[in-house]
């Protein structure tokens, strides 16, 4: 019955067996120990399960553990740098209030995280439209869509300084 | 220089954006019960029997449990005047009142064993005509306590309304107060049923020590109302009992109140002495939360053609639910607020609160306050429209003048201050109101299908009301220099531990990070109320401010007999130095020194305050939504949100924005996206995020919010509630925005939510 799998968890590899039936964030959860990422639903609809799979958002209530099996998975807490130092949509998201009670952070955080790194400098109804898979019921997004936009418009900054001018200016707005 | 009123980043935010936060689903709890609970799929029937045994044959399945094996008696509400009969049983007996409702729970070694187990219980259910329709409840065809006689949870009565303006003429005993009216609008307004839909859904876990006490893990915005529940559960004293509310994501009034399958975790691990846990879907979640709102109201304004208003009536049905619990109050909050910003010379109200075979109704974001400015504010648009004046100029002409506070309303709420007017003005500048105006005649005389609509709402609302009472802190330094609050609030997302941090570091003049926040453990709070109805700063925060203000004291008393000093000469350093001499850098001791002291004494530096205000407090603001109505699709779009809000005195304007931006979000949601649907037989249809319209960020715009403080009096910080005040101006301003769009398509009214089939229909029937 059990499925074997190894899956790199922030870095570190797992090893376990697991029922075929485990949840990616069942398994991150109750298996990994790492209760940073949350579940909002169980409709997929919520977005408080997302993670990093392979570098790319996906929402770990919709994925088998077993389909992790050899791929590499972050989590929240693999986010920031061995050092401590915060990602800088973890900063973005301290600096302009971008959470109340933390719920729906993790899976946002990562969301935006894969959000940046298709579209580095994302135009505000961009980022609105790219988050409409992830609710938060208390900041009203305006301050996660700030924080987004602000790192975006420091990625800008920095290609822009490469690239010429037009960059940044399109950052800017 | 004072931290006080700064923009402080959040202390609470380092470990939630890293790790994560500990919510109650992530408390460890080893060998721990799983409970799953088994639903009635009936809105409402009589429990014929209940078979187990396939249940407890089940891998893992360690019990069943019903009503009869419970063996509890209903849960007590601590409200004034709900029949006895309806009281909430822990499980149902002999009859289910809603969807949802829970009539057995399984006890199983895994979550998974015991969901399963749980699929396999067999109710034998006898139906009962559902009660959905408001009307329905209340022609008492069919009861849902035979018992009480009725469906009536509870009543306000009609009373004459005291006028505001003495010697002004009194309406005749037969006479109504609407007879010098030139002009009479009536209108009947549905307030829908909303699910509150926190991100967390409720989780409880509980273990019994082997002293003896039972520790029980709640996702709650009010831990001693828990505990008080538990210890009346299983008759033991409250002592006995620990309760703890570790990281709760979100409440919004939902997650205020006895939960009959969240106490159950406790009562269960009590009597097993093993320990248990419950987390249940959000499936469940939107079936045994409580839902908010869910009033209908009928509304009638009457003025004079040159637009002074003067009598307003509101008659509202309350719909409860299957339980009266805190809906049945509600309509006391929307009496208190009727009138809202405008001076109205007679005012009547009436209410009747039904229960229904539907989800109970409990406190949402406002809580009462929201559905009184919806149906005055929705009111005196339609007032506006009726006599051709802009509704702007209408509210103007009828505001409560900056000079009048306190001022007392008709229906005996004593406002403390404002200035409304202000508030108004400020609207109209910040958002360029004539332009907009002259953008919506310019796409009318050319024929645009895409209309484009302006709502106004001038509001006010009652936080921290001082019957709800007052709130507990203490403050000590300790021996290594850092201070500890304690508080009887219990934030689940507001920044509390951010804010109050800031009001004792600011008396002590310690940094930020040298103060520790405690909250929301029974055990190491001594009493506490709970965070809900915006009352959290003016009571808690101001308690945990004085109590750090008489530490000070005991500090330059202690420090004075230390230096040979007049305590009087001695001041708090600013800089965290401790406390000395004026002027001399040398005549000081630091905190770790006075406080080492103090402990040597054997009286440590150690303070608490009991600080209830004299009275609620009454944040106001203005706000305006822009939309556009596409009039060949009924589509809706938020084009601009502007808000003026005024709180009093601003502690830390980041934690405030937040507030409010989270407020109006709610408030849009309200206003075009979300309303909990159950059909004629009580089936609920929106019993998932994926059919309950949640507002996502792709539906909001940015918001343009604007600061107004005008102090209170009512306590020494100066500071009005702030949580819900956001929601209160924006759902009906947008309301009256996509009305207005529509106004010149003979539309003179739309209940919310604004779906575009609604706005469709309502064209295609105005032709
Ligand atoms: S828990 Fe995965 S989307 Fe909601
Ligand atoms: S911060 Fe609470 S749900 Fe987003």
């Amino acid at each position: 019955m059990g499925v074997k799998i190894v899956v790199e968890v922030n870095g570190t590899a797992q090893s376990h067996e697991v029922e075929a039936r485990t949840l990616l964030v069942q398994y991150l959860r109750d298996v990994v120990g790492l209760h940073g990422t949350n579940i909002g639903c169980d409709t997929s609809s919520c977005g408080a399960c997302t993670v990093l799979l392979d570098g790319e958002s996906v929402k770990s209530c919709t994925v088998l553990a077993a389909q992790a099996d050899g791929r590499s998975v972050t989590t929240i807490e693999g986010l920031a740098e061995p050092d401590g130092t915060l990602h800088p949509v973890q900063s973005a998201f301290r600096e302009h209030h971008a959470l109340q009670c933390g719920y729906c952070t993790p899976g946002m955080v990562m969301a935006v995280v894969s959000l940046l790194k298709e579209n580095p400098s994302p135009t505000e109804s961009e980022v609105r439209l790219g988050l409409e898979g992830n609710l938060c019921r208390c900041t009203g997004y305006h301050n996660i869509v700030k924080a987004v936009l602000a790192v975006g418009a420091t990625a800008g900054a920095t290609a822009g300084a490469t690239a010429g001018a037009g960059a940044a200016a399109e950052a800017g707005r | 220089m004072s931290i006080l009123g700064n923009r402080v980043l959040r202390v609470e935010d380092p470990k939630l954006l890293t790790a994560g936060g500990t919510y109650v689903d992530d408390v460890e709890l080893p060998g721990a019960v799983e409970l799953c609970y088994v639903r009635s799929p009936h809105a409402h029937a009589g429990v014929v029997s209940i078979d187990t045994e396939a249940a407890r044959r089940a891998p893992g399945v360690l019990d069943v449990l019903t009503a009869a094996d419970l063996a509890l008696a209903p849960i007590v509400q601590h409200l004034p005047g709900i029949p006895a009969e309806m009281a909430r049983p822990f499980l149902a007996g002999d009859r289910v009142r809603f969807v949802g409702e829970a009539v057995a729970v399984v006890l199983a070694e895994t979550r998974a064993e015991a969901a399963d187990g749980a699929a396999l219980v067999e109710v034998e259910y006898d139906p009962l005509p559902a009660v959905v329709a408001l009307e329905h409840a209340a022609s008492g065809e069919t009861l849902l306590f035979p018992a009480a006689g009725s469906n009536v949870a509870a009543r306000i009565a009609p009373a004459p309304a005291p006028s505001s303006a003495p010697g002004a003429a009194a309406p005749g005993a037969e006479g109504s107060i609407f007879d010098d009216c030139e002009v009479v609008v009536s209108e009947r307004f549905v307030n829908q049923r909303l699910a509150p839909c926190p991100l967390e859904v409720r989780a409880a876990a509980a273990v019994l020590g082997e002293d003896g006490r039972l520790t029980h893990w709640s996702t709650s915005q009010t831990p001693f109302a828990v505990r008080q529940a538990l210890a009346g559960a299983l008759g033991v004293e409250e002592g006995k009992i620990r309760v703890i509310a570790p990281d709760v994501g979100g409440g919004f009034g939902a997650k205020n109140g006895d939960y009959p399958d969240e106490l159950l975790v406790g009562v269960l691990a009590h009597r097993l002495g093993r320990p248990v846990r419950w987390c249940e879907t959000r499936s469940e979640s939107m079936l045994a939360l409580g839902h908010g709102r869910a009033q209908q109201q009928t509304i009638t304004l009457g003025g004079s053609r040159d637009g002074r208003l003067r009598a307003y009536r509101l008659e509202v049905v309350q719909d409860c639910g299957a339980y009266p619990l805190l809906a049945s109050f509600l309509p006391h909050l929307t009496r208190a607020m009727a009138s809202g910003t405008y001076d109205i010379e007679r005012v009547e109200f009436e209410s009747v609160s039904l229960v229904t075979t539907t989800a109970p109704v409990v406190a949402y974001r406002g809580a009462g306050r929201p559905e009184a400015a919806a149906a005055i504010e929705r009111a005196v648009d339609r007032f506006a429209a009726e006599i051709g004046m802009d509704p702007a100029e209408l509210r103007r002409r009828n505001l409560v003048g900056p000079q009048r506070f306190p001022f007392e309303n008709p229906t005996g709420t004593v406002y403390d201050c404002g200035d409304y007017a202000a508030a108004l003005e400020r609207l109209l500048e910040a958002s360029d109101y004539d332009s907009i105006r002259a953008e919506q005649a310019a796409r009318r005389s050319c024929g645009e299908t895409v209309e484009l609509g302006i709502g106004l709402a001038v509001y006010v609302e009652i936080t921290g009301a001082a019957d709800l009472g007052g709130e507990w802190s203490a403050v000590e330094m300790l021996p290594d220099g850092t201070a500890v609050v304690r508080t009887g609030t219990s934030a689940h997302g507001q920044g509390h531990a951010t804010a109050w941090s800031m009001l004792v570091s600011d008396a002590l003049g310690i940094p930020i990070d040298a103060v520790r926040f405690v909250q929301s453990d029974t055990d190491l709070v001594a009493r506490g109320v709970g965070t809900f109805g915006s009352r959290s700063l003016q009571t808690g925060g101001v308690a945990a401010r004085q109590a750090a203000e008489r530490v000070v004291e005991l500090a330059r008393e202690l420090a004075g007999e230390l230096l040979e000093a007049d305590p009087a000469d001695l001041v708090v350093d600013p800089g965290g130095g401790g406390i000395g001499v004026v002027g001399t850098p040398t005549a000081r001791r630091s905190w770790a020194e006075l406080a080492a002291a103090a402990a040597e004494r054997g009286t440590p530096l150690r303070a608490e305050v009991d600080f209830t205000p004299p009275g609620g407090t009454f944040p106001f603001g203005a706000h305006l939504a822009v939309v556009e109505v596409d009039t060949e699709t009924g589509g809706v779009r938020l084009v601009r949100l502007v808000a003026v809000d005024d709180a009093g005195r601003i502690l830390n304007p980041l934690l405030a924005d937040g507030q409010v931006h989270g407020g109006l979000a709610q408030g849009v949601a309200q206003a075009l996206l979300e309303e909990f649907v159950y059909d004629a037989e009580g089936n609920p249809l929106t019993t998932t995020l994926a059919d309950y319209l949640f507002v996502t960020a792709a539906e909001l715009p940015s918001f343009e919010s604007l600061r107004m403080e005008t102090p209170t009096p009512r306590n020494p910080l100066g500071a009005k509630g702030i949580g819900e005040s956001g929601t209160i101006g924006s759902t009906v301003a947008v309301q009256n925005a996509v009305v207005d769009a529509l106004a010149g398509r003979g539309v003179r009214h739309l209940d919310m939510p604004l779906s575009p089939e609604r706005v469709w229909q309502s064209l295609a029937a105005t032709g």
